[in-house]
């Protein structure tokens, strides 16, 4: 019977059953509102003014905090510095389809 | 499928390809958008970059009756510049979400182009003379000494080799939150729509700073957000309705008429779900990320992630057809959902027109026949065709190894499960990192564009 109910299971259910096993926290809400307000939020980032000028008060000869590895990843877990932050690209080169 | 014979399959070739060959894809080369303008003789292309290329098709050449003309780079500017609002501590990507061209008017070509936030019109001139003959400068630009000139003359206009210049004529900006997914011209040719997530906005081409909001679906407490605005196109002859997909499965038909906002839709369309299929995927597989109306204005295409979907105006309750455009990938989902390529945003495009002039020997004479074709991208560079009168399709794939011209491109088969034949290709050997997202369709004749990740391919029919 239990081979039976497994043939039975359409790909779609076969398919959550694979990502709740791979993530049991994932949300409630199926694909919901975590995901829109993502899509939302694209491009946001953070600085707090105040933070960084007291960590740099604070830390007067010492180097200031500075992102982790992923230098291009900057969130408001930390304090960002302008070195963190993306430079602005340069928009002089032709496109390769026009080549 | 398609191709396999009969008077009015089409055999599709390759013609060109544009591009770097080389594997390692520099950021600003993604190509974003492919667009022919109402004539086909220009194709443009927008990029990652904030870059917009104008390709122009080469006269037909008489003695080279076999093929129509090439499209070569016309024209190719800087249309958006990455940005930072400091205001809003936000980061504004320069990628080009959409090109429309306008219909020409004059000698002159234009277009809307916009990224997240802000949408230009450009105007493409040519310009393929000179003044030359001023009393006060020299040839080359250089002022002469004032005491030296003892005669007067009339500067003449003189040919000179053609110059293509594109310069931006209007900025509309700082009407929109959030992200601008969608513009389209309206039938006027004197307004047009601008769509984010939340709200679609009505402008005037000659108006910059004024901007109607028409659709306003940000809920009063953000945490109650359900779903947002993926697509909105306006009708091709009804000036006073547009609609608006969403990222729930729904297309809402709204009339201006009706009220100066637009919120509450006239026509509602949405295919009942089967609650007992219902999964964690649905509402994300659901999601459209395209539509587009029949040129008649009968009928509306919708894509969403698995199919193609044509919907007749006149019923709400159910699409009319539904084209399955890789159902394979249905037991791929937790995967698909893992690399984000579930969220993938694929266009779809109808063929030039809803009618053709087609020589069929069974007739004696040339008949305008129904004659609809719809056709949208897939994985490992494959993109599929749809036949709605002789419910065939073909799928084809847009590579370097197929390209020699006149050279009728073999069909592609993906083989779902089981024992897979020669030539056939397995679900697990598909490439997801080679996508088509973007395709278009010549007005008037069987030329496509296809965009690969870097690279534009276009392929059109072989002549006999």
């Amino acid at each position: 019977q239990d081979t039976q109910e497994k043939e039975m299971v359409p790909p779609e259910r076969a398919e959550e059953a694979k990502l709740k096993a791979k993530y049991p926290n994932l949300g409630q809400k199926p694909g919901g509102s975590d995901f829109l307000m993502k899509r939302l939020q694209k491009g946001q980032k953070y600085f707090d003014s105040g933070d960084y000028n007291m960590a740099k008060a604070k830390m007067k000869n010492k180097q200031l905090p500075s992102a982790g590895p992923d230098k291009n990843l900057v969130t408001g877990d930390h304090i960002p510095t302008p070195q963190d932050l993306p430079q602005r690209k340069s928009s002089l080169v032709t496109s390769k389809l026009a080549g | 499928f398609l191709g396999a014979g009969g008077g009015n399959d089409i055999q599709w070739c390759f013609s060109q390809v544009k591009g770097a060959v080389d594997d390692d894809v520099a950021e600003a080369d993604i190509i974003s958008t492919v667009e022919f303008n109402h004539s086909g003789e220009l194709l443009a292309t927008g990029d990652k970059g904030g870059r917009v290329v104008i390709f122009q098709q080469e006269q037909e050449n008489k003695t080279q009756s076999h093929s129509r003309g090439e499209y070569n780079v016309y024209s190719t500017f800087q249309s958006h510049e990455p940005e930072f609002d400091y205001l809003k501590s936000l980061e504004i990507e320069e990628k080009i979400n959409k090109i429309r061209w306008l219909p020409q008017k004059n000698a002159a070509q234009f277009l809307l182009s916009t990224n997240d936030k802000t949408i230009k019109l450009w105007k493409i001139s040519e310009r393929d003379k000179r003044p030359e003959g001023y009393n006060l400068k020299e040839e080359d630009g250089r002022y002469r000494d004032p005491t030296t000139v003892t005669t007067l003359r009339v500067p003449v206009f003189r040919p000179m080799d053609l110059m293509v210049e594109a310069s931006p004529r209007r900025i509309f900006a700082n009407a929109h939150t959030y992200h601008i997914n969608s513009i389209s011209i309206n039938s006027d040719y004197e307004t047009y729509l601008s769509a984010d997530d939340l709200r679609i906005n009505l402008w005037h081409l000659e108006i910059t700073d004024r901007s109607f909001n028409i659709v306003d679906i940000k809920p009063a407490n953000m945490e109650e957000l359900t779903e947002v605005i993926t697509a909105a196109e306006f009708h091709p002859n009804s000036c006073n309705t547009f609609v608006y997909s969403s990222s729930k499965g729904t297309i809402r038909l709204c009339d201006m008429r009706a009220s100066a906002l637009c919120d509450r839709h006239s026509k509602l369309f949405e295919e009942p779900e089967d609650p007992s299929n219902r999964s964690f995927f649905s509402e994300i597989i659901s999601s459209i990320s395209d539509v587009k109306f029949s040129h008649s204005g009968r009928y509306m295409m919708t894509r969403d992630y698995l199919s193609v979907k044509i919907w007749d105006l006149n019923m709400e309750n159910r699409p009319v057809e539904t084209y399955q455009v890789h159902e394979y990938l249905r037991s791929k989902l937790c995967s698909l959902y893992e690399n984000d390529c579930i969220f993938d945003k694929f266009e779809c495009c109808w063929n030039g027109s809803d009618r053709q002039v087609i020589f069929n020997l069974t007739i004696p004479f040339f008949l305008p026949l129904p004659y609809s074709i719809v056709m949208t991208g897939s994985y490992n560079n494959f993109f599929r065709m749809f036949d709605r009168n002789t419910k065939r399709d073909i799928t084809l794939e847009a590579s370097r190894e197929n390209n020699k011209p006149r050279t009728v491109l073999k069909p592609r088969k993906v083989c779902a499960s089981g024992k897979r034949k020669k030539d056939e290709i397995s679900v697990d050997s598909l490439d997801f990192n080679k996508k088509i997202l973007h395709t278009a369709w010549h007005p008037k004749e069987n030329i496509i564009a296809v965009a690969t990740t870097n690279n534009l391919y276009i392929f059109q029919d072989k002549m006999n």
